[in-house]
């Protein structure tokens, strides 16, 4: 009995210093350098491993950090201007500071203003869908509502709205870290910077066809009429393409552009409601759409206001 | 014993409904829609502008590059827009829209072609015709011909082989051209034997087209040079690689062309393209195409104008049937759904399949169940299941590691699932993602 | 004719028909010659069994997926139903029920839901829910009735072993194969089935027979049965030739215990067998190595379970490791088509 027991301690006993010596020669021999301050510099990054940087992780952004000379063209859009400081202090280099952005729907092409011609059947994914064809609207420039962006944000700052089939940047959780940006198809996401009280005007469309057929595949579509370039006091816009693009640094937000916008495609959000929202300036008896745009444009502010407010109380 | 390619292969239901019905002339549509991007490659570029007045096969748009073939007006009229056109990519392309001059046309097509069989043209002349008429590959890829027939010096091309295989399910576009234009089909065979000094070709038809088989092989009874292969029905046995290892039991190296082992495979459609170009100076502008579909009133072949919408082909058939689900370009296996019927005929479309709910519906997809079937069907060697699972993972450098490039997207992978997965979507979304991948890297 | 009800997708638009569905439901049919035979050998408690385990596996699936899963219910793809009736063929038919039931927890529970339900298991979950009955109830899992004598009540009147467990017990006591013979079922006995043993794996016929079915409908293909048998039948028989007093002879190895029904129903499961042509062959001859040294050197006198079970584990590498041949590639040696 006693032989036993001692016989099974010697065993693990030796076992156990042998493997100890083989771990330690090991850990000896492969010993790999390290630079101490990578260590440091990934402590400060936010550790998302969101690639919003162009680098693979958090990680291999901080080994870049400090094995490249000039910093100055990296940047950490979740981090921000805050934490690129503080590695710009750790590190005796300078960092250019940026403005913060924020993700931006360039599309408002909803189930309602945007009737579907066809049906697509196969995997929910706007890039295979986007392989296929134009899509199930006769937008060929639209969103296409399989919600890619959504299944990419690692911070849950997107959603499918599901009555209109867009997707919804909630401005407060996003970190413009880009992967919404780059997993679109359509290329409708964009960065836009981020102004005092979240205000944003933009124009949500993206369809370069011309007016007429761009407006029969969708009622808030961007017809290219030059309205808005000319009530424009700071040239802030530009048409291109049958498709108005507003400048965001040259825009003053004024506000001038909007009501000008024959089809509504002018966003603008977070301003206060302090007039009546002006009826399309279309010709009569065109049917639905004078209509369908006020009950729409309600119907957004409506959505945008429960969100905002939505929000405050959660924070 | 019938010859066949190794590995993999399936055999859907072949429904060739049209295998009986001569190809009928179709009426001169009263516009045509002309895209410019109708070949693999690089899209052609106009140079006529609005309200010129074009002739039948006058050049209308000129190659852009080497990859790429020139267009030539299929109608006499007047060119009245230069516009934006869904066409079977399923995105909007430019187009050359012509307006026909009902006066002007009906001469020009009474002309009767009569059987040519002596060629005059050297070599050299030829291979040019072939480029300046705009020939490209008629089975469905569309790559033009020229660019297929420029061979590298040091390859030694052994044989020709001719594409009669048509294993698409509901097609007969081929089967119908071979029955009756045979004799030009032959003399098109010896106008590439004779520009590029090939000693052999090779007719290659499956058994299911069995008229045609004894009709070639009556043909070539006094040509040594020519041979009449007939091949076990078995898909995707048409695709260039598999129809080359059915009858000469070589492989296409992986990412080789055929002329690495000494091969060119060119479709009877090209051949009958070639002949009119050589013989009769006529550039490529209609083709036979398949309306087909199993509640069609009159499904047929016809002879089709380059740029017809397919709307007026489905007027001529009958209409559309009630309760028509999808309208594809092309057959039942590798062709494209398209989202309505003013998409244009091109010079790749080789049939109009209608099809009605019950066939129309994905089913429902369910858990992979890992039987492999994917994997024994795959004619090329591949792993479906594994390049589904990479790609819906993002994971594209490993797919990359799988030859995912290798698949070349016959979809019987997605035909055999018993889970209805979609394999090929995600196959398909592999490919392009590793394509995009590897032009970032470059 | 309205533009909005035209459907747009990717190529190919046509499928087979074949479905998963008709595949385990033909698997199903496969079985039930030899469910036949059960019944009338063993009589109630066969049919007892059996329908305990496949109520108790559709229910716990059931259970999972609509409480702990939240998922879409899915009992009605076949796969539990075959779970369910592979387990009680494993299973003595005199098995007290709740065992039964603790055996069904165990396939669907941890061997299939756990690892995301069809599809995803590692393990054949019947042979885990077998396996863990035998290593927790040994005594039970291990006496079985005496055959056509409780034809008509479900008792658990227990009686002999089963041919491989004579011989076990015999060639531990020392005895030669001729001192055993006498105890033995004839071959023709054991063909058929009149021998003790497990519910489902009594007539080599019927299972036979269900094998036929399924290879005919494609359901499987004869690479793992053929080779799994054969490599099994090619061991035996060297250390049968080597010394006949020792060890029994290769074709009673494969009429006895659960080889048959082991190769045919239970190593073929599409799951949890490997890909490929090449790796299935190699998946087989595993099982059938790991089978014949259970049986003739292991303490258990039956050893198809743990082999498959064990090469279920290596299946993964297999796939990796066995590619089909592609298009192009050089050929090697003769492939395995």
């Amino acid at each position: 009995m006693t032989d036993s027991i001692l016989n099974s301690v010697l065993l693990l006993t030796s076992l156990g210093i042998f493997a100890a010596v083989v771990l330690y020669i090991v850990s000896k021999k492969f010993y790999v350098y390290e630079n101490p301050l990578i260590a440091e510099i990934d402590e400060l990054l936010p550790a998302a491993n969101c690639a919003g940087c162009g680098s693979p992780g958090c990680k291999a952004f901080a080994e870049k950090l400090v094995n490249t000379e000039d910093i100055s063209a990296l940047f950490c859009p979740v981090g921000g201007n805050k934490v690129m400081q503080l590695i710009a202090e750790k590190l005796g280099k300078t960092v250019a500071e940026k403005d913060p952005t924020v993700a931006v729907v360039r599309c408002q092409g909803s189930c309602e203003v945007r009737p579907k011609t066809t049906i697509y059947q196969g995997p929910d994914s706007c890039a295979i869908s986007a392989l296929i064809y134009s899509g199930e609207t006769d937008c060929q420039y639209g969103c296409l509502s399989e919600g890619d962006c959504v299944k990419v944000c690692l911070f849950d700052a997107m959603y499918m709205d599901e009555i209109t089939g867009l997707p919804v940047v909630i401005t407060q959780k996003c970190t413009s870290c880009g992967l919404c940006v780059s997993a679109c198809p359509r290329n409708i996401i964009e960065m836009r910077p981020r102004n005092k009280k979240d205000l944003k005007i933009f124009v949500g469309c993206l369809n370069e066809d011309k007016g007429g057929i761009a407006k029969k595949a969708c009622a808030l579509a961007c017809i290219g009429c030059d309205k808005c370039v000319e009530v424009c006091p700071k040239d802030a816009i530009i048409m291109f393409n049958n498709l108005a693009y507003i400048d965001p640094v040259l825009c003053t937000l004024c506000r001038k552009c909007v009501p000008v916008c024959p089809t509504n495609s002018i966003v603008e959000t977070n301003f206060p409601v302090k007039k009546e929202i002006p009826t399309p300036t279309l010709p009569e008896g065109k049917g639905v759409y004078p209509q369908l745009q006020k009950n729409q444009l309600e119907k957004n502010i409506k959505a945008i206001n429960e969100t905002v407010k939505k929000l405050k109380t959660d924070a | 014993m019938l010859k066949t390619f190794q590995l993999g292969g399936i055999h859907p239901p072949e429904n060739k409904l049209t295998a009986e019905k001569s190809i009928q002339k179709m009426a001169i549509p009263k516009v045509v829609y002309v895209p410019i991007a109708q070949n693999i490659g690089i899209p052609s570029e106009i140079i006529v502008a609005v309200k010129d007045t074009v002739e039948i096969g006058q050049l209308i748009a000129k190659s852009g590059g080497f990859v790429s073939s020139n267009i030539h007006s299929p109608v006499a009229g007047i060119v009245t827009k230069l516009d934006k056109i869904v066409d079977t990519s399923g995105y909007k392309k430019q187009c050359i829209v012509i307006r026909t001059d009902e006066k002007n046309l009906s001469n020009f097509e009474k002309i009767i072609y009569p059987l040519k069989t002596n060629i005059e043209l050297s070599s050299t002349e030829i291979l040019q015709r072939i480029a300046d008429f705009g020939i490209v590959g008629l089975g469905g890829a569309t790559f033009p011909s020229h660019v297929k027939l420029h061979i590298n010096p040091d390859k030694k091309i052994e044989y020709l082989i001719i594409n009669g295989v048509e294993c698409e399910p509901y097609l007969t576009a081929d089967h119908r051209l071979m029955l009756e234009k045979s004799a030009e089909i032959i003399v098109g065979i010896k106008i590439l034997m004779s520009a590029l000094q090939l000693k052999k070709a090779i007719i290659g038809i499956e058994n299911n087209k069995k008229d045609a088989i004894a009709l070639f092989k009556n043909l070539t009874q006094n040509e040594s040079k020519i041979q009449v292969a007939s091949l076990k029905v078995k898909y995707p046995q048409g695709s260039e690689k598999q129809l080359i290892s059915a009858l000469l039991k070589r492989e296409v190296p992986k990412n080789g062309l055929p002329p690495d082992i000494g091969v060119i495979v060119h479709n009877v459609g090209t051949i009958f393209a070639i002949y009119e170009a050589v013989q009769h100076n006529k550039p490529l502008t209609e083709r036979v195409v398949t309306v087909t579909g199993k509640n069609l009133k009159n499904p047929a072949n016809f002879w089709v104008k380059i740029g017809t919408p397919i709307s007026d082909l489905i007027k001529e058939v009958g209409g559309l049937p009630e309760g028509t689900r999808k309208i594809i370009n092309g057959g039942p296996m590798m062709g494209k759904a398209i989202k309505n019927t003013d998409v244009p005929i091109t010079k790749g479309t080789s049939g109009i399949l209608v099809i009605a709910e019950e066939e129309a519906s994905r089913k429902k997809t369910e858990n992979c169940i890992r039987c492999g079937e994917c994997v024994f069907v795959c004619p090329m060697g591949l792993e479906p299941h594994l390049l589904m699972s990479l790609a819906e993972r993002g994971l594209f450098e490993r797919a990359l590691a799988e030859d995912v490039n290798s698949c070349i997207q016959c979809g019987s992978c997605s035909y055999v699932c018993p889970s209805n997965r979609p394999l090929l979507d995600y196959i398909r979304f592999g490919k392009n993602s590793v394509k995009n991948l590897t032009l970032i890297q470059n | 004719m309205s533009t909005s009800s035209i459907i747009v997708s990717a190529s190919p638009h046509i499928h087979a028909d074949r479905t998963s569905k008709k595949i385990m439901y033909d698997v199903v049919i496969a079985l039930i010659p030899a469910f036949l035979i059960s019944i009338y050998i063993f009589g109630f408690g066969a049919l007892i069994v059996t329908s305990v385990a496949i109520i108790s596996c559709l229910l716990f699936e059931y259970l999972i997926q609509k409480y702990l899963l939240k998922t879409t219910i899915s009992i009605g793809d076949g796969s539990a139903l075959i779970t369910g009736i592979l387990l009680a063929f494993n299973l003595p038919s005199n098995l007290p029920l709740w065992m039964v039931i603790v055996g069904s927890l165990v396939a669907i529970g941890i061997a299939k839901m756990s690892f995301g339900g069809l599809g995803f298991n590692i393990f054949n979950p019947a042979l885990v829910g077998r396996v863990f009955l035998l290593i927790s109830f040994p005594v039970q899992m291990t006496s079985w009735p005496t055959v056509l004598e409780n034809n008509t009540v479900f008792a658990d009147a227990v009686t002999g072993a089963t041919p491989l467990g004579i011989i076990k017990d015999g060639l531990m006591m020392g005895e030669t194969m001729t001192d055993l013979s006498s105890k033995l079922p004839s071959q023709m006995e054991m063909f058929l089935g009149m021998t003790g043993g497990s519910l489902g794996e009594m007539s080599a016929l019927a299972l036979i027979l269900g094998g036929l079915y399924l290879l005919i409908r494609k359901v499987i293909s004869w690479h793992i049965p053929v080779t799994m048998l054969g490599t099994m039948a090619a061991m035996t028989g060297i250390f049968w030739l080597i010394n006949p007093e020792q060890y029994v002879n290769p074709l009673f190895h494969i009429l006895t215990g659960g080889a048959i029904l082991g190769a045919f129903f239970m190593a073929t499961d599409l799951v949890t067998s490997p890909m490929t042509k090449k790796g299935m062959v190699v998946f087989a001859v595993g099982i059938g190595v790991i089978t014949v040294v259970i049986r003739l050197f292991g303490a258990y006198p039956e050893g198809v379970s743990f082999a498959i079970l064990i090469m279920n584990a290596f299946v993964p590498l297999i796939n990796s490791n066995f590619k089909p041949r592609r298009f192009g590639a050089p050929i090697k040696s003769k492939i395995i088509k």
